[in-house]
């Protein structure tokens, strides 16, 4: 096999990476944009959904793909119930004060994943396809699931992009977003449009964890990294940008995917991060992001 | 209103009796407790090097583990690597912690608030991943153990074991008190005064003339030099040195440490470590499950009791608490 068609599979898994990461980011980046909190329980968030994933499609016996689709159904609603839970009980008492909310998802963090060791185990378990096409390329077959996976992403990112710009339920969220006072002076519930839009940024991380599955699998540490890297997404696509969350997400997953397949991977997370930083440090809007308000 | 700059003689004589009954316990504490007790006061230099930007300096720091990693290294390297002596060895830790602090403070205090949190946060993981990257000579996770050869002081003359429970004991305290002393005289310092007034508002000392990015940026520096000072302490009296130690966790414990003891207070670090290390030793003897305990504190804490242990008996009966 020539460098060409390496770069094509580095391509294509890179795309996957990027098609899983502007999801989750895109979570991340709409509870930061409305409600100006990070996240830092995101990536637990992400875990919780594969873990259940696992969990849901275990209960069905049979055709792979009815216990894939129970788990696509039901671990984005749980994932997105517990955040609500969480924001109820927590977030909304500390008034989304910035720092506090950071400790409080710390400490969040920290739950999530000792409630994930103690009852579902340190071990990786996969979850099965739901189903196993190959496509022929012509150097070599590829994996159709792999392929369904960037296409359901970006069906949900467009989905999500339409219920922002065009629906009711949208334009009250950017009126949240653009000034939660005068929102509620217009008598939006604005506790309630927070509290709805953590559930749906955890929801949007708990997919894109039942996507990644089947091709990687449930681990109780496995939100670590993409949080990083939907951090890094988040921030080089400018705050609260969704257009620029999605164009640094595909940017970011094809590098990944490029660099790790030709240099070391640690060296590759390394100087991204750097980068990344000093990006925020001389731009701290972001590439495609306006100025801060 | 007169302004004191000198701590307060009841203020000076609390902190010196805390001393003094950390240097009783020596003798009064059992073999185990007096182990734990060692390791508490390291750490809580390092939560007192925290408290200097976090409390007094109002800059929520999230790569602080960098600085406590930076002595770790500083010292352990020279020392595996060079066969330097440990006095070399420590100047070399505080060193790195200055540098850092300098280099660090200079970025990331172009950004502020939550920007601040992110850019320290994705420092410090660059260092932790640079100290994983060249395993050749750091061994990564598994890490370094320095023999108990290495680890002897020499002082006036005289040559301490390291590694001999009392003299440790005895060391960390010294280190201890000397960073509590320097940080009661440098927040009762004018530049201590103006590095509050900055938390409190920045706006208004910038118009009355202050440098503002400076005073940040010597807190930065004092506190990674402290925190360094720690580290490298870490690294010769308990002789391991690893990359665990530059990991986010280690960003987060000292938060942990001064929310709970109390932010801006001087004895805080070392009340609230004290507390959380024997709330994880007796939990752990229930359950494996102490990662639990410290989410479940985090969360009660910013929930119920923003001000800490020694915040809130300041705010209710000892206003003159430092």
């Amino acid at each position: 096999m020539g460098f060409g068609p390496y770069l094509l599979l580095a391509t294509l898994e890179g795309l996957v990476t990027a098609a899983v990461l502007s999801l989750m980011a895109l979570g991340l980046s709409l509870v930061f944009g409305v409600m100006r909190v990070v996240n830092v329980a995101h990536g637990e968030f992400f875990m919780l959904g594969a873990v259940l994933a696992w969990y849901f499609s275990s209960l069905v016996a049979g055709d792979p793909a009815l216990g894939f689709l129970l788990a696509l159904a039901l671990s984005p609603l749980v994932v997105a119930l517990i955040a609500w839970v969480s924001d109820r009980l927590v977030l909304s008492r500390l008034k989304y004060e910035p720092e506090a909310t950071i400790v409080a998802t710390i400490g969040l963090l920290y739950i999530i994943q000792q409630l994930a060791l103690t009852y579902y185990g340190a071990d990786s378990r996969p979850v099965e396809a739901p189903f196993t096409w190959r496509i022929q390329l012509p150097w070599f077959g590829y994996s159709g699931y792999k392929l369904a996976v960037i296409g359901a992403s970006i069906l949900l990112v467009a989905l999500t992009a339409l219920l922002m710009m065009r629906s009711r339920i949208g334009l009250i969220m950017r009126a949240t977003q653009y000034d939660s006072e005068t929102a509620q002076a217009f008598g939006i519930p604005v506790r309630r449009v927070y509290s709805a839009v953590f559930a749906l940024g955890a929801a949007l991380a708990a997919i894109a964890a039942v996507l990644v599955v089947p091709i990687r699998q449930a681990h109780y540490l496995m939100g670590q990294e993409p949080l990083l890297l939907s951090f890094i997404v988040v921030i080089i696509g400018g705050l609260g940008s969704l257009r620029g969350t999605v164009v640094a997400a595909v940017l970011i997953g094809l590098s990944d995917g490029i660099i790790s397949m030709f240099f070391s991977p640690t060296l590759a997370k390394m100087l991204a991060t750097l980068l990344v930083a000093l990006v925020l440090v001389f731009r701290p809007q972001g590439l495609f992001g306006t100025a801060a308000r | 209103m007169k302004v004191r700059l000198l701590p307060s003689p009841q203020s000076l004589l609390l902190h010196l009796a805390v001393i003094a009954a950390l240097l009783a316990a020596n003798w009064l504490l059992p073999e185990y407790h007096r182990g734990v007790v060692s390791r508490v006061l390291v750490l809580a230099v390092f939560a007192m090097g925290y408290n200097l930007t976090f409390g007094y300096g109002g800059l929520l720091s999230l790569g602080h583990a960098m600085f406590f990693a930076a002595g770790l290294y500083g010292a352990g390297l020279t020392i595996y690597h060079l066969d330097w002596s440990v006095w070399p060895a420590f100047g070399a830790g505080i060193g790195a912690g200055l540098l850092l602090g300098l280099v660090v403070g200079a970025l990331a205090l172009r950004t502020s608030g939550v920007a601040f949190m992110i850019v320290t946060l994705m420092f410090s993981q660059v260092f932790y991943l640079t100290t994983l990257y060249f395993t050749t000579y750091t061994r990564g996770e598994e890490g370094l153990i320095l023999q108990q050869e290495v680890r002897s002081l020499e002082l006036a003359g005289a040559t301490f074991d390291l590694s001999d429970p009392s003299t440790r004991y005895l060391a960390a305290l010294a280190l201890f008190a000397l960073v509590l002393l320097f940080t009661l005289f440098v927040i009762r310092s004018g530049y201590g005064r103006a590095l509050i007034a900055i938390r409190e508002n920045d706006e208004r000392m910038r118009m009355l003339g202050f440098n503002v990015f400076a005073n940040r940026l010597v807190a930065l520096t004092l506190s990674g030099m402290i925190c360094a000072a720690a580290g490298a302490a870490y690294a010769v009296l308990f002789g391991y040195v690893g990359s665990t130690l530059a990991s986010t966790q280690y960003s987060i414990l000292p938060l942990l440490w001064v929310l709970l003891g109390g932010a801006a207070t001087t004895l805080g670090p070392l009340l609230g470590t004290l507390v959380m290390f024997y709330v994880i030793d007796i939990a752990s003897s229930h359950t494996t499950a102490h990662l639990l305990v410290v989410g479940l504190v985090l969360i009660f804490l910013v929930l119920f009791f923003r001000r800490g242990i020694l915040g809130t008996i300041r705010a209710r009966w000892l206003p003159w608490l430092p």
